[in-house]
């Protein structure tokens, strides 16, 4: 007798996660998407139409130079994430590099990444991002380069401990006894067990990323005044929220609060998949 | 004389399966443990004896509801006659139930280890009883996990196990780790709690302690129990016994004929019909695929049809 | 061919105890050495010496009088006692199984290894099933020296002696040699045709006037006389 049941439950966790994290892409992938394709008529300046509030023709209002501020969330949060994403790329390769080297060469480069994980880690993070992006002139590259810089510390620590638990494990070691050389060794034990907790890594870093680049915006120290950017468009709205334009605000803040939970949603999915305990729930 | 003894855990046609992904969004029940059916009363030490990676543990998780997210349980589990349920667990367990789990892992690595062993219901002089009962150093109660040793860990989690009065104690591989002396001290300590009333049950691969220090054996065999008998039986040898396969494993014994039965267990997915050790036995027949109940035979219990 | 330990010392840093001290030991193709003694004498530390998986603080390990390659196929292979760490959990046991090269059919129909299992996961598998793997991918023509530490310990009896089965046929046909490191006296008299005990190492003594041999110790041959029927000395042995 075959003792397997098929299970009549329609909805298994497994389809749920995968619907919910196809939405989840489909969202951020279309923001982005329609972000860059867009004719920027469509935010441009109309000082007939200034301060209107949210209505079917704008429908998130104007501000007080009568742009859409719809199209203007959409182009903002689509340029905040080509900038968390490409920073978010940038450190994590830094992580996974610097994480191999520790695992891998122990010794003083083991405890030269250590130090610098540590120091990075502890320093306040957006002290630092606002040091990095001030003394590089601040604008797009600035601040780029201060969020790549600044996350890589945690992903390379998880790097760095999955290495060092599939280097130790019984059976890369009988691997090497049975005559298999470093390079297949890295290729076919090592790299299947590091990359789900690398991607998983780096799909939570890009909440962070796209996080403090708007907050680093919204302090001045970040993307140019003229650049639609959420961070731009939130400490505009600071100036106005005081005479009750309430939709300069809150719309804005919901779209990046929605970008950052969906990339959040994401990365937990993938963890509940792919980590043996859960997998199978 | 046993006769009278309360029973202190009944198990009764437990059935455990884990839903696991085949392929793709297709999600099937995988059956490991099959209509098992056990007790233990007070005052006694029951073993059960099976190969490791067979599903012994998966039967103290499901007694205890300590089972992953994805596992389903079926059948009845009573302590002192009353259904065992989530709720109950929670409550008895670690006042009157004990639990000693396999791995030091169950330890938290960011308490001090005197803290977790005292918990929630001990108190300080009896913890540091306990540790001088185990041989732990008395500044071990001030360390945390990471700086034991694998068998002083094992001896703190025994230690922590048994500082209420537990009335049952489920111990799943207690003695791996531990040398020979405070293998049998452990052993002693679980027979002296029996004698004082508590019941044991023992989870072990180790046919070796179970002989030493049970009162009554289970044999475990591809996801069931298929015999149950007084250690008494064992030792007498295979005539004695009612099983096939417990006859087998009498003669496959190092001491004695080091004899091995051909074959495996087979595997949960791919299980036979009815008996499930029938690819392998000698006295199959047609009656075999059919459903094989536990019963009563000469002071044990079988689950054979052919035994005598 | 002979495998021998010389005067091998081993510590896993500068300030920690010292796990082995001065052992020594040598044996020869075909026979098949039982080391036992209680956990915690280092038992399994000096299969992972005589192994090549690490190297003694002091002392030297050889084949045939020539240091153990570092590279290739290592003529002296170890089986663990967890056999489901020794496999990698995210292949399949078909390809675990080739992983020193292709197996030869028929060892593995030897082996007890059923062909549906080669498409199966690790997780799929018991203990003793994956046991087999485990000794099927290392017994290939190359392999000279076996160490077995503790490899049926977590097993139950029956698969322990369908394995000890399979590993004495390879230690009689290709007169492979073969260290048994046990603490069941029991195994090692029927297994081995020689025993010796590794001595506890005594942490109060100073190092310098601890000599120990385990040559020196004492061996004897095995009891094959047990018949089979005999059930009493079950429950007064030692455990």
């Amino acid at each position: 007798m075959h003792r397997l049941k098929r299970e009549h439950r329609h909805w298994n966790r497994r389809m749920l996660v995968t619907v919910v994290t196809a939405a989840a892409l489909l969202y951020l992938v279309g923001i982005f998407l329609w972000g860059t394709l867009m004719d920027p008529s469509y935010y441009a300046v109309h000082y007939e139409n200034k301060l209107l509030p949210p209505g079917l023709s704008h429908l998130f209002g104007t501000d007080f130079m009568g742009r859409d501020m719809f199209f203007r969330c959409v182009k903002g949060l689509s340029n905040s994430l080509v900038i968390g994403v490409l920073a978010a790329a940038f450190s994590s390769v830094l992580a996974l590099i610097l994480g191999i080297a520790s695992a891998v060469c122990g010794g003083w480069v083991d405890r030269a990444v250590n130090w610098c994980v540590d120091l990075c880690m502890g320093l306040p993070h957006l002290v630092l991002l606002i040091l990095i992006s001030f003394m590089l002139g601040k604008g797009t590259k600035g601040v780029t380069i201060a969020v790549a810089l600044t996350h890589w510390p945690s992903l390379t620590r998880v790097v760095r401990a999955e290495v060092l638990q599939v280097r130790s494990s019984q059976y890369v070691q009988a691997a090497y006894r049975m005559g298999r050389s470093r390079l297949q060794v890295a290729w076919t034990h090592m790299v299947p067990h590091v990359l789900p907790a690398y991607l998983i890594g780096l799909v939570l870093l890009f909440p962070h990323a796209i996080m403090h680049e708007a907050s680093i915006t919204f302090l001045g120290f970040g993307l140019p005044a003229e650049m639609p950017a959420i961070g731009v468009i939130l400490s505009e709205a600071m100036n106005h929220i005081a005479t009750g334009k309430w939709w300069l605000a809150l719309f804005p803040g919901l779209m990046l609060l929605a970008a950052v939970l969906l990339f959040d949603a994401i990365g937990d999915n993938l963890k509940k998949l792919w980590n043996p305990g859960s997998g199978n729930e | 004389m046993k006769k009278k003894n309360e029973k202190i855990l009944e198990i009764e046609e437990l059935t455990v399966s884990f839903g696991m992904y085949r392929k793709g969004f297709q999600k099937s029940d995988l059956e490991v443990i099959h209509s098992l059916s056990l007790d233990v009363e007070e005052g006694e030490i029951l073993a059960v004896v099976g190969s490791s990676g067979s599903g012994k543990s998966i039967l103290a998780g499901a007694a205890l509801h300590l089972l992953p997210g994805n596992a389903r349980t079926g059948g009845q589990i009573r302590y002192r006659g009353k259904p065992l349920d989530d709720r109950a667990c929670k409550r008895c367990l670690g006042r009157e139930i004990a639990f000693i789990p396999q791995s030091v892992d169950y330890l938290d690595p960011l308490m001090r280890v005197g803290k977790q062993v005292s918990g929630v219901y001990g108190t300080k002089e009896r913890q540091r009883e306990l540790f001088r009962q185990y041989q732990l150093p008395e500044e071990t109660e001030r360390k945390y996990p990471f700086q034991l040793s694998g068998g002083m860990a094992r001896r703190v989690l025994i230690s922590g196990a048994v500082m209420g009065d537990p009335k049952l104690i489920i111990a799943d591989e207690p003695t791996p780790g531990l040398n020979v002396e405070m293998a049998m001290e452990t052993l002693n300590h679980f027979r002296k709690l029996a004698d004082g009333g508590a019941a044991v049950l023992l989870i072990t691969h180790d046919i070796d302690l179970a002989f030493h220090v049970a009162d009554r054996i289970a044999v475990f065999y591809a996801g069931t129990v298929v015999e149950t008998a007084p250690t008494e039986d064992f030792r007498k040898g295979r005539e004695a016994l009612r099983h096939p396969y417990s006859k087998a494993f009498i003669d496959a014994l190092p001491q004695n004929g080091f004899r091995p039965l051909p074959g495996t267990q087979p595997y949960a997915g791919e299980l036979p019909k009815g008996c499930l050790f029938a690819d392998r036995c000698a006295q199959r027949g047609q009656e075999c695929e059919g459903q094989i109940p536990m019963r009563e035979l000469r002071g044990g219990k079988v689950r054979c049809i052919h035994a005598t | 061919m002979q495998l021998k330990a010389e005067h091998l010392d081993f510590r896993y840093g500068e300030k920690t105890p010292w796990i082995l001290k001065d052992v020594s030991l040598q044996t020869e193709s075909g026979e098949r050495v039982g080391i036992v003694g209680p956990s915690g004498y280092g038992k399994s530390t000096l299969s992972k010496l005589l192994a090549g998986y690490v190297r003694p603080s002091a002392g030297r390990v050889l084949l045939d009088g020539e240091p153990l390659p570092e590279k290739g196929y290592c003529p002296v292979q170890m089986i663990y006692q967890h056999p489901e760490l020794a496999v990698n959990p995210r292949w399949k046991l078909g390809k675990i199984v080739k992983e020193a090269g292709d197996p030869d059919p028929a060892l593995l129909e030897r082996m007890g290894i059923e062909p549906q299992w080669l498409s199966r996961w690790p997780s799929e598998l018991s203990g003793g099933e994956l046991q087999r793997f485990c000794i099927a991918r290392v017994l290939n023509p190359r392999i000279r020296f076996l160490i077995c530490d503790e490899i049926t310990t977590m097993l139950d009896v029956i698969t322990q002696a369908q394995i000890w089965e399979l590993l004495l046929e390879a230690s009689e046909k290709q007169k492979l040699g073969i260290v048994v490191i046990t603490h069941n006296m029991a195994l090692a008299e029927r297994v081995c045709t020689r025993i010796v005990e590794l001595p506890a190492i005594n942490h109060a003594e100073t190092k310098e006037n601890r000599q120990t041999d385990i040559t020196k110790s004492r061996s004897f041959i095995t009891k094959r006389n047990v018949s089979a029927t005999e059930g009493e000395g079950c429950a007064d042995r030692a455990v």
